[in-house]
């Protein structure tokens, strides 16, 4: 039986091939769009990931600290939470790098008379911490201990950095919900059209002593089939134009801070599968309302 | 039927009908235009409900009926209708080989019988054909093929030979007529009292919806 219907299916999307072409375009260029935002986020997610991973605080600590043993205060500091990592910094350390970085102005060093830099924590923190509210709570922490005088972490571009990608976000999702539930509807009323220009044949199929199931199972399939192929149509298209974007972007970002990639295979999936489910609720949105304005006697 | 009556709204379309029809029977249903002879027969395969009274097909009391039933009920009959109800967009085949594969028959059996039916009323050689690119006399005669196909117990034909040239319609009616020989019913509806006379049969005659 499901091979009768899986044949009349294909036979019928062959007859309605125009509406069918409409139908399956506007799931690709749904999913194409819906699948762009995705992608755009993955990667976003990747560079806010690498960007993460370089966020730290220094804490700077008191001339007069010199009384307190470091590893007295790293221990403080491990103890907080969100913290991974601390490295001391003695100030004859962070002299020799700076003289290092500013090898051209070498003659500005041999006129101090004592070494101007404070010792310092770097202090690295957990992905969950890297966020705007716990790296100032952390900061506020750090500041709070005795013998630190002054704390640094960038305040104000990573509250307004982590803003602007929210707000990203936020637009993808309603953007990927609009563009989901137009796609729902236009293949709701692509079937609707197929099944009132096909209405003649389902009172003939009913005449002649078909069941319900027998009319609406190839429908079933085809809203299934519209989707997949819409699905695997904008995933080639999204594919093919990330290429194409990806191999331009590669000659200038040849930095490697960090590589722009395709989404793994089970998001891909992921994606065909719910361009099948819309095809297949748009077909059962519009059966269901067929059903109900030509209701068997 | 007992006691029946069908209404359109204020229209009375049926009236106090009672009547039986006994298996193996030629029936005529006859009377002018909108005397109710298709009103009649879509009472019995459940095209329309009656407003009153009851309706007995084979054994089946079709006022309890559950809509769930009514396919398998329907299959107890072969419909040919004056404006043939072909799909256009299915080949010849398809239209006839349609009832079988709403049985749930296998498709070897399927593309046997049909091409068996077919070469019963003489189209074996436009299996392929499409329904338009036929002539009236041949789309009514796949009308009969598909009406015939599933082995029914019951013929309902509305005016089977309404738009066909008398040569065409002999041959109809001879193809109905071949299914009674084989002890099948036929009700046929009718206002062509020249076809009568030519055939044997119970004649009902409704006027204004009375019998």
């Amino acid at each position: 039986m499901i091979t009768l219907f899986l044949r009349r299916a294909i036979k019928d999307l062959i007859q309605n091939r125009f509406l069918n072409i409409v139908t399956v375009t506007t799931i690709a260029l749904s999913v194409l769009i819906v699948s762009a935002f995705i992608l755009f986020f993955v990667n976003i997610n990747d560079m806010i990931d690498s960007w993460k991973k370089g966020i730290r605080i220094m804490a700077y600590l008191k001339s007069d600290s010199s009384l307190i043993k470091p590893g007295d205060i790293e221990k403080k500091i491990r103890l907080m939470d969100g913290v991974t990592n601390t490295r001391f910094i003695p100030k004859l350390d962070a002299l020799i790098k700076l003289q290092k970085q500013m090898k051209r102005q070498s003659s500005l060093f041999t006129t101090l008379k004592e070494n101007p830099l404070p010792d310092a924590f770097e202090i690295r923190m957990t992905r969950q911490a890297v966020n705007n509210k716990k790296i100032e709570h952390l900061a506020k922490q750090i500041e709070a201990l005795p013998s630190v005088d002054e704390v640094e972490y960038g305040q104000s571009w990573i509250g307004r950095y982590i803003n602007i990608i929210h707000l990203f976000k936020l637009t993808g999702y309603a953007l990927s919900c609009l563009f989901f539930i137009a796609a729902i509807f236009i293949v709701a009323n692509t079937i609707r059209l197929v099944l009132y220009s096909r209405q003649e044949e389902v009172e003939i199929m009913r005449l002649v002593g078909a069941e319900d199931r027998f009319i609406k199972a190839p429908l079933y399939i085809e809203g299934l089939i519209l989707g997949a192929l819409g699905g695997i149509i904008g995933m080639l298209a999204l594919y093919m134009t990330f290429f194409y974007i990806s191999s331009n972007m590669k000659q200038h970002l040849a930095s490697g801070f960090f590589d722009i990639r395709f989404f793994p295979h089970e998001i891909s999936c992921g994606l065909i599968l719910c361009c099948m489910f819309v095809g297949w609720f748009g077909c059962f949105l519009s059966l269901r309302q067929f059903w109900a304005t030509n209701k068997r006697n | 039927m007992f006691g029946v009556y069908k209404h359109y709204g204020r229209k009375k379309a049926l009236r106090d009908i009672n009547l039986d029809i006994y298996e193996g029977e030629f029936v005529f249903v006859s009377g002018p235009s909108g005397a109710g002879k298709s009103t009649l027969l879509k009472l019995l395969y459940l095209g329309e409900v009656v407003s009153q009274g009851q309706i007995l097909v084979d054994g089946v009391n079709l006022s309890r009926i559950f809509s769930k039933r009514i396919p398998f009920l329907r299959r107890k009959f072969g419909i040919v209708f004056q404006d043939y109800k072909l799909i256009s967009s299915k080949t010849v085949f398809d239209n006839v080989a349609l009832v079988l594969e709403a049985m749930g028959h296998k498709r070897r059996f399927i593309q046997k019988k049909v091409n068996s039916v077919l070469r019963s009323v003489g189209l074996e050689d436009r299996y392929n054909s499409y329904p338009l690119s036929l002539s009236g006399g041949e789309q009514q005669k796949i009308a009969v093929a598909r009406a015939i196909i599933g082995d029914p117990k019951i013929i309902l034909a509305d005016e089977p030979t309404g738009s066909l040239d008398a040569k065409s319609a002999n041959i109809i009616f001879e193809l109905l007529k071949r299914f009674h020989r084989r002890g099948g019913t036929v009700i046929v509806a009718t206002h062509d009292m020249e076809l009568i006379r030519r055939n044997k049969g119970r004649i009902f005659y409704l006027d204004k919806g009375f019998i």
